[in-house]
């Protein structure tokens, strides 16, 4: 077991990690944030993205000690503490970007990281971003729209069904 | 998984001790060597970072020559605005996340038959860089998931000479994100080179054919009389070895046709 401090959402936070502890596993089990899902395990659905320094990263894909001393942000960081909602998160509320929530936390946080690189990214744009990010019930569309709405732009063009 | 230690050393040096342990491996950005030890696959009882190495990491342009340090992601390769066709193969490697994990040296130690890395290594004649030598990339690739490395060795650079002009053409297997098949084609000083990942059971392997053909006329006519035998041929449920044959000469006139 090693001790492993990193700041998780603005807040210093440290604990045990054995080598093979995941940064998922560290931040469920070992922090209680369970706002990061893992879906996969396998590195595939991205319903375990958070930021490490800044660049977003499956979290079931890398060690908790390679995070140690790390910046990490996580869904759980998203809203303010009143609990009013991002813009992203709104826009995923107002459009519907979500059924059963289970890719969202990862969505929310893969679309952070597009609009910091692209703040008005096309259609094509988003959909390329989001190709390491699987829903299993909107079919895209309308994550999709709030994304483009979030951006501040025109949600019309996007094929409403 | 099983249990193991990970060490994060911070010098090529000491990496290279901590690799002596025969119970260690390596550890790049882990985008292949995690799931591989979730399925215990492998179970080495020590893990060597090397994404802590700073000397390990970044991009320099010297002489007409880049160099990548071999920790370096994919993300800051497909950043980079010396060698455009380099830069356009890493910024569409797998998704975003793995772009921010995944290393060139971790990509290029694992060799596997659809990567990206592997054609453009191949298909520029670059130079692997390891802590004990430099290996020409015709020496390199030895099939698939094998290497010329040796056991400890590991790839600290990758210098790639810029081309007068190039184009990695991807046909992308959509729930992998892996090359179905790719084809790297170069115009070096030493003529032009094409190199195939994706399609061959031996794994990446030039063209030599294309390369006479396309020496003699660059031109993706001059493709039209050659074929590729698809006995040599990846076939499996996303294609056959007939379908792959047949994408290695697409790919590669449509690799033709954008370096113009
Ligand atoms: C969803 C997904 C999609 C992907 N899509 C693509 C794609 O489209 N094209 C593509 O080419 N790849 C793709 N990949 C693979 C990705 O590029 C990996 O990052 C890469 O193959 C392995 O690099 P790594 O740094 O993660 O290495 P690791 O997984 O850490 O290591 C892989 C192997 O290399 C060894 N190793 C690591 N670094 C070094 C080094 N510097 N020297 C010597 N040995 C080393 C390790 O011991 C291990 O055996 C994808 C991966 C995922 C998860
Ligand atoms: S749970 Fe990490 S990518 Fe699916
Ligand atoms: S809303 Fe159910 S998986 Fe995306």
């Amino acid at each position: 077991m090693t001790q492993v401090t990193m700041t998780v959402n603005g807040k210093a936070v440290s604990g045990e990690a054995e080598g093979r502890t995941l940064l998922s596993q560290f931040l469920r089990d070992g922090l209680g944030l369970t706002g990061t899902h893992v879906g996969c395990d396998t590195s595939q659905c991205g319903a375990c993205s958070v930021h490490v320094n800044g660049k977003l990263v499956k979290s079931c894909t890398m060690f908790a000690v390679e995070a140690d001393g790390a910046e990490v942000s996580t869904v759980e960081g998203e809203a303010d503490e009143d609990g009013t909602l991002s813009t992203i998160q709104q826009a995923f509320q107002e459009h519907h970007g979500l059924q059963c929530g289970f890719c969202t936390p990862g969505m929310v946080m893969a679309t952070k990281s597009l609009l910091a690189e692209n703040p008005k990214p096309t259609e094509a744009d988003i959909r390329a971003y989001l190709s390491g990010n699987i829903c299993r019930c909107t079919g895209y569309h309308n994550i999709v729209k709030a994304i483009m709405a979030a951006s501040g732009q025109d949600v019309s063009a996007i094929a409403a069904e | 998984m099983y249990a193991f230690d990970v060490e994060t050393p911070s010098s090529v040096a000491e990496a290279v001790a901590a690799l002596k342990d025969e119970e260690a491996t390596a550890l790049g950005g882990g985008q292949t060597l995690i799931p591989t030890l979730k399925q215990r696959l492998a179970a080495p009882e020590k893990l060597v970072s090397l994404s802590g190495i700073a000397e390990m990491k970044g991009i320099s342009t010297d002489g007409g020559v880049l160099t990548i340090g071999g920790a370096t992601i994919h993300a800051d390769v497909a950043a980079q605005g010396d060698y455009p066709a380099l830069a356009a193969l890493a910024g569409n490697i797998g998704d975003p996340a793995v772009r921010n994990r995944g290393t060139i040296g971790g990509s290029l130690a694992n060799n596997d038959p659809s990567a990206c890395y592997p054609a453009a290594v191949l298909g520029t004649g670059a130079t692997i860089v390891t802590n004990t030598r430099e290996i020409a990339a015709d020496d390199y690739f030895q099939g698939m998931f094998t290497t010329a490395l040796e056991e400890g060795e590991i790839i600290t650079a990758v210098k790639f000479p810029i081309p007068e002009a190039a184009s990695y053409q991807k046909f992308d297997q959509p729930a992998s994100r892996f090359a179905l098949v790719g084809v790297f084609v170069a115009k070096t000083a030493d003529g032009v080179r094409v190199a195939v990942t994706g399609a061959s059971e031996e794994g990446v392997f030039r063209w030599s054919e294309a390369e006479t053909a396309l020496n003699k006329e660059f031109r993706s006519d001059a493709l039209m009389d050659l074929n590729i035998n698809a006995m040599n041929m990846i076939g499996d449920l996303h294609g056959t070895k007939e379908y792959r044959a047949h994408l290695v000469k697409v790919m590669t006139r449509r690799a033709i046709n954008a370096i113009g």
